[in-house]
């Protein structure tokens, strides 16, 4: 369980690196959108790993806070780029 | 270790390694288009992995219940979310690869016909 657990996050948080040089980069506005999208994901996928350790009920709620919060910020920040250009 | 338990080890790796996979193709891939492809792939199946994996690790009915929601909402969410980042992106224009074989709208947009 306990490397399991390790493995998983370890990979997760590759993952997140990555998606943060992407948010950091750019170059234009639409691939910081996906790269912050990307981000919130994988903070829902970690609670997740979590909830699968711990066997607690309160990462769940934490991953349904994310997974609304990640399409709410997303289709936003699109309507922006629509109106503005990217 | 039980098989419940491998069971769901093996979900859980199998999603937090699209997740690498996910991270892989967002550094690499040329263009925002192909960065999406990439990064959608653990936003649907990689997170059910996960919470299929937490779901068989826990076994608890409210529990399951709230990872259903989650699979659910992500479900409904996740492609609504990029189809409009992708519509908003091809609109802004001059973000495709120069490496792009196939670009159907284009006529349509030198047209001035795109309706939004």
């Amino acid at each position: 369980m306990t490397v399991v657990t390790v493995l998983a996050m370890a990979m997760i948080s590759v993952g997140a690196l990555l998606s943060t040089y992407r948010l950091v980069v750019g170059p234009s506005l639409a691939d910081r959108v996906v790269a912050t999208d990307m981000l919130l994901t994988l903070l829902t996928g970690g609670a997740g790993v979590l909830a699968f350790r711990t066997g607690e009920g309160v990462y769940l709620v934490v991953m349904v806070v994310t997974a609304v919060l990640g399409f709410l910020g997303t289709s936003m920040v699109a309507r922006f780029i629509e109106g503005r250009g990217a | 270790m039980s098989v419940g338990e491998v069971v769901a080890s093996v979900l859980v790796l199998l999603g937090a390694a699209l997740s690498l996979l996910a991270g892989i193709g967002l550094v690499h891939l040329p263009d925002v288009f192909g960065r999406m492809h990439a990064a959608t792939k653990p936003a649907t199946l990689g997170l059910v992995l996960i919470c299929v994996g937490a779901a068989v690790s826990t076994g608890d009915v409210p529990d399951v219940a709230k990872l259903a929601l989650v699979v659910a909402l992500q479900f409904l969410t996740a492609p609504v979310g990029a189809h409009m980042v992708g519509r908003a992106a091809y609109h802004a224009g001059g973000l495709l690869s120069p490496g792009t074989v196939l670009d159907e709208l284009a006529a349509e947009r030198e047209g001035g016909g795109v309706e939004r």
